[in-house]
Formats: structure tokens, C-alpha cells, sequence
């Protein structure tokens, strides 16, 4: 995104990368090698890689059960994701985090969280650690519109406004909460920026699917964040191309609708703002193809947890 | 010699982790410049000051959320719920995210935080302030529960509470505010996990914790006079829960009451009696009873509520209907 000629080839490869993953995660499940459920992110690819272009190493990440595109543009390698997605030992939490808990410390990818509004007050909670330990991270803290109709939202969002913490958060609206159009269960046209004048915040609306407007709201964010001027709440409009876990074709949505985030799609349109050639853009396509089907053979391989994995970790080792 | 009271045990026990770790940070509602609803934590926020001591909106989810997210940065916070009813609003952050976050990554993350909850029945509050949930607690993997009696356990278990790994939810008994003891010395300690023989005996063992203990305590004094020999356990800690002292004391008694307060329904004192009949079966001389609350709300009014509290009278019925 910068003067570097291949720079702009470097976002498009994270998202690719992002999209390609997500695909094989569907026909995983699809072709009943997962039990569970999963939550596709394909489409939302430009909230996950502007955001982690945005943020500095080691600035705490906190996303949901729709997190396989934040924790991959944060760094969580794609073979230890697969791996915990379907379940072996070398996946990045053992094999007993899952598709919805992808976690990676050595990142600072504190979790991705699947009880809807949950992790906000913990995001809350790693903001305040560094106002105490000085660390100078920033955390961030990415949900979907549906989460802004539960209390622990505000809660976290008053709380960490009242103590001026040091945290980004991002709404992901993609106007679906779940099954349900956003706009049938909230009384304002944007659930998230709408109600950051409730908290001193400023309304802040993006372009979600703009991965530049993305990194850009961010990085103001982040920058205001690190100068002790408290947090900032972005909504970033974006969409899902799919319906919302794995059971659900999303048939609810209008076709029209759809049509039209199609027509958004976040790569074509940084492909084509930045002139990428179609058979180039394929190109970039086929590697991320690569990487992903390199990394799902070699997970595929990896073995399931020993039966031992069962009952560790339950207790912290120090302690009975 | 220093005599300290239970309420002002609790603040003790906060300032001496705090010595200890800077690394325990502090919040709650009304805990900071006004002490404390209870009192139970004047002079923190006046030694430790407002980088570490915190007031904080009446936002339970926030509380321990914050809590934990800080905890998974290297604090060592102490969150305080006003009442342990109140869990009600932040179960969801104790039961699925504390208890489970370092199961679910496989040890990367662990969550060393202290929720302190006052709890308990016998001062009229009614039925929303007068639980303790440690049942309901003790049935979730990950968390540990901690039910001090006295002002001295209080203060070392806390000690224990503050610098264990995991997460501890510790349960201070309003009841029991005004119990007064001599002042344990700096360093005191006991660990989770141990419970402790309050009074020795031969002829029956009585199981309880917080305000139970000195009903229990006083049930044994009322029989003494028929020649009935308790032994008295307090098992100090819920999780982890020391089987082996109440084995090795109805291995010598032969008998078993448990006295809890609250319903009982899948109590701990459910858990103790089905370890027992598991592992102790052949120790035993006669069923094993149980001393609990009948299976309603707590009532208000003061007669219907001491009606629903168990009562050294009532145990020593328990106790004589044996022989």
C-alpha cells in the first residue's frame, strides 16, 4: 500500500490467502472430515488484513467465532490453523480450541471468542494491563453488528472509555445478525457508530471491503490510542458472501443484495484500483492456492491429540 | 496481641498480596474511596493508591472481563462482585471464559484471577442477596472456590487465592463479618486444597463450611452431654476439594454429617456424600445425612429465614437420631 511496486501484490496476497483458506475450510466440513460448525469469513477479507496492516507487532488481537481471517492476517500459520480446525495435536491450541478459538499467544492473538459479545470486557481488560505495565500496545478488538445489541458491549465500551484505555475497536457490520437482518432488531441505521456518541467516542463509518480505508481508520485509531487520547469504535461495512456458519446458504437475503456485495467484492476492487491484470490477479490466486493446499496436507498428517490432552491444561501444572 | 474481625480480615488479606506482587491491581464497585459496601476494603485505595486500586461503574461483565483480559497480560488482578448473587450477571465471563480459557489453548493463556464475593444468609437481605453459588461454582472445571471461616483462614487462603495460576472465586460469608481471632502473622499461609479438623472426635464426623462451621461447632457442644464425640471439618476450599481429611476422619467415626447451607441440590455437600459412599463405603456404620436448607428461595422475613438457615439445634437432632 505504499511506493513499493509490489506492495500492493503483497495485500492482494493476503486476502487471497484469507479467501483461498476459507474455501477449504467449507468443503472440510462439507465433506464431513470437521464435526462442529464453522463461520466463513470470505467477503470481510479487507476489515481482517487493513486492520493488521494498521496495528504494530505485539498489540494485543481479540476477535469471534468469525475470526479465521483476523488470526491469518495477524500471522497464525496456515498449517496450525487447519490443524486445529480439525482437531489434531498441532493445531495452535492442541486440538482443543477448534474452529471458533483460534489463539495464538506468541502473536498476541489472545482468542477468538464464540459467545457473542464476550470478549469485549477481556479486550477491555488487555487495554488496561498496558495503562499499568506501560507495554505501549494497542489492543484491538474486532465483533460483528449483532454483537452491539448485548449488555457486555456497553458495558466495555463505557469502561473503556471512562479510563481513556488504549483499544481499537471494530465493528464488522455485515448487516446480518446471524439470520437476522441487523436493521430488523436495532432502531438505528448503524448499530455501532450510531451509538459511540453514547460513550464520547466519534461516529466513525468505513468502507469495510476498501482494505485501505480500513488500514487508514485504524492507524488513526491506533495513533490516538498510543497518544493516551482513549479508544475509537469504527464500523466497517462489509459483507458476507456466504450465509452465517456452515448449515446456512443464507437463503434469507435478498438476491439483489447479494448481487451487489458481490459486485464489492474487497480483491477485485483493490485489484482494479491498482490496475492488476486479470491473469496476474490469477496468478497471485494460483500461489495462495499453493500455500493453502500445502499447508491442509501437511495438517491432514499431523496426528490427533494424545488421549493423555484429555485432562491437561485444566489446572495450571503448579497447582493439584 | 492483635485482635482483627473478619470484615477487616478481608482488607489485611488484599493489602499483604499487594505487598507482596505490584503486579495484583484491584477493582470493584464502591471498593475504592468509599471502602467498600461492607467496609471490607477501607484503607486500599489510601496505601496502594489509584494506579492500582479501582473503582468502577455497576458493570459486572466489564469487572471481570477486565479482570481476566489483564490477567492474560501478566497481572494478577482482584475483582470484587458487591454480592455473590450478583454473579448471576458475569457468570458467563467465570464459567466459559476463565475457567476454560486455558483448556481451550492448551496452556498458553492462563487466567491467575481472584473473584472475591460476599455471600451468605442471616442478615435479612432476601432472596437476591443472600447466596453463595459455591455449589453451582464448584461444578465448573477450571475454577477454584474458596469458602474462608475464620479471619485467619481468610487471610491465608487469600495469600494462596492471589498467587495461585488459575482462577479462584473466593467466597467471604456476611455472617461471619463480626468473628474475631488473633491477628496471624506476616507471611501466613494456608494453602488451597486443605481442609482443617476444628474440633477433634471419635463418635461422628460433621462436614461444614463458612457460617456452617460454627453451627457444626455448636451442634457438637450440645451433644457432648449425651457422650457423643464429633469430629468438626471445615473443608476451607470447595475445589480443590480435600477428600482425604474427610476419608481419614470417618475412617475413625464411622458416621457422617454434612452441613451446608443452601438448598443442597447438587451442593457440595451432594459431591462429598457421593465420594464418600464411593471410596469410604465400608467405613461407614450408617447412611450418611444431610443438614441443608429446604429447596426454596431464601426467604426475607427474619422467622422465615432462620427457619431456612440450618441450625445447631436441628443437627443435633440430626446427630442423636443415629442412637
Amino acid at each position: 500500500m505504499t511506493a513499493n511496486p509490489h506492495a500492493h501484490e503483497h495485500v492482494l496476497l493476503q486476502m487471497l490467502r484469507i479467501r483461498e483458506f476459507e474455501n477449504r475450510v467449507q468443503s472440510l466440513f462439507s465433506d464431513g472430515l470437521v464435526k462442529g460448525s464453522t463461520h466463513l469469513a470470505n467477503g470481510q477479507e479487507a476489515v481482517a488484513v487493513g486492520m493488521a496492516f494498521a496495528l504494530h507487532p505485539g498489540d494485543p488481537v481479540l476477535c469471534t467465532y468469525r475470526g479465521h481471517h483476523h488470526t491469518i492476517a495477524r500471522g497464525l500459520p496456515l498449517e496450525s490453523a487447519f490443524a486445529e480446525i480439525l482437531g489434531r495435536a498441532t493445531g495452535c491450541c492442541g486440538g482443543k480450541g477448534g474452529s471458533m478459538h483460534l489463539t495464538d499467544k506468541s502473536l498476541a492473538l489472545m482468542g477468538s471468542y464464540a459467545i457473542i459479545g464476550s470478549h469485549i470486557p477481556i479486550a477491555v481488560g488487555a487495554a488496561w494491563a498496558s495503562t499499568l505495565t506501560h507495554d505501549g500496545a494497542v489492543t484491538c478488538c474486532i465483533f460483528g453488528d449483532g454483537t452491539t445489541t448485548i449488555g457486555s458491549f456497553h458495558e466495555a465500551l463505557n469502561l473503556a472509555a471512562v479510563w481513556r484505555l488504549p483499544i481499537v475497536f471494530i465493528c464488522e457490520n455485515n448487516l446480518y445478525s446471524e439470520y437476522t437482518a441487523i436493521g430488523d432488531v436495532v432502531p438505528i441505521e448503524h448499530p455501532a457508530a450510531d451509538r459511540a456518541g453514547a460513550y464520547g467516542l466519534d461516529r466513525i463509518v468505513i468502507d469495510g471491503n476498501d482494505v485501505e480505508a480500513v488500514k487508514e481508520a485504524v492507524s488513526l485509531a491506533r495513533e490516538r490510542a498510543s497518544a493516551g487520547r482513549g479508544p475509537s469504535l469504527i464500523e466497517a461495512l462489509t459483507y458476507r458472501h456466504g450465509g452465517h456458519s456452515r448449515a446456512d446458504p443464507g437463503d434469507y437475503r435478498p438476491r439483489e443484495e447479494v448481487e451487489l456485495w458481490l459486485s464489492r467484492d474487497p480483491i477485485s476492487k483493490y485489484a482494479d484500483r491498482h490496475e492488476v491484470s486479470t491473469q496476474r490477479l490469477e496468478q497471485l490466486g494460483a500461489e495462495a492456492r499453493d500455500e493453502v493446499d500445502r499447508a491442509l496436507r501437511k495438517a491432514l498428517a499431523a496426528p490427533a491429540p494424545a488421549a493423555e490432552a484429555l485432562l491437561s491444561n485444566v489446572w495450571s501444572e503448579e497447582s493439584s | 496481641m492483635t485482635i482483627i474481625n473478619y470484615r477487616k480480615a478481608i482488607a489485611e488479606a488484599i493489602a499483604r498480596s499487594m505487598r507482596e506482587d505490584p503486579k495484583v491491581v484491584f477493582l470493584g464497585e464502591d471498593v475504592a474511596l468509599a471502602g467498600g459496601a461492607f467496609k471490607t476494603t477501607v484503607g486500599l485505595r489510601e496505601e496502594f493508591g489509584p494506579t492500582r486500586v479501582f473503582d468502577t461503574p455497576i458493570s459486572e461483565q466489564a469487572i471481570i472481563g477486565a479482570a481476566i483480559g489483564a490477567a492474560m497480560r501478566g497481572l494478577r488482578p482482584i475483582a470484587e462482585i458487591m454480592f455473590a448473587d450478583f454473579l448471576g450477571t458475569c457468570w458467563d465471563g467465570i464459567a466459559n471464559h476463565a475457567a476454560k480459557i486455558r483448556y481451550m489453548t492448551d496452556g498458553a493463556y492462563s487466567v491467575p484471577i481472584v473473584i472475591r464475593a460476599h455471600g451468605g444468609a442471616g442478615l435479612g437481605f432476601g432472596a437476591q442477596h443472600s447466596q453463595l453459588y459455591d455449589g453451582l461454582a464448584m461444578s465448573i472445571p477450571g475454577l477454584k472456590v474458596v469458602v474462608p471461616s475464620t479471619p485467619s483462614d481468610l487471610i491465608g487462603l487469600f495469600q494462596s487465592a492471589v498467587r495461585d495460576p488459575d482462577p479462584v472465586l473466593f467466597i467471604e460469608h456476611k455472617a461471619l463479618f463480626d468473628v474475631k481471632e488473633e491477628m496471624p502473622p506476616e507471611g501466613h499461609v494456608v494453602p488451597l486444597g486443605k481442609a482443617q479438623v476444628v474440633r477433634e472426635g471419635s463418635d461422628l464426623t460433621l462436614v461444614a463450611t463458612g457460617a456452617m462451621v460454627p453451627v457444626a461447632l455448636a451442634a457438637a457442644e450440645l451433644v457432648q452431654d449425651r457422650r457423643i464425640d464429633c469430629e468438626v471439618i471445615d473443608l476451607r476450599t470447595l475445589t480443590p476439594l480435600d477428600m482425604h481429611s474427610v476419608l481419614r476422619s470417618v475412617e475413625k467415626t464411622s458416621r457422617l454429617i454434612l452441613v451446608e447451607e443452601g438448598p443442597g441440590i447438587c451442593g457440595w455437600s451432594s459431591e462429598v456424600a457421593a465420594r464418600v459412599a464411593d471410596e469410604g463405603f465400608w467405613m461407614l456404620d450408617a447412611p450418611i445425612r444431610r443438614v441443608c436448607s429446604p429447596p426454596t428461595p431464601t426467604p426475607f422475613s427474619e422467622s422465615l429465614e432462620s427457619l431456612w438457615l440450618p441450625k445447631a439445634e436441628s443437627v443435633a437432632a440430626e446427630i442423636e437420631s443415629y442412637w
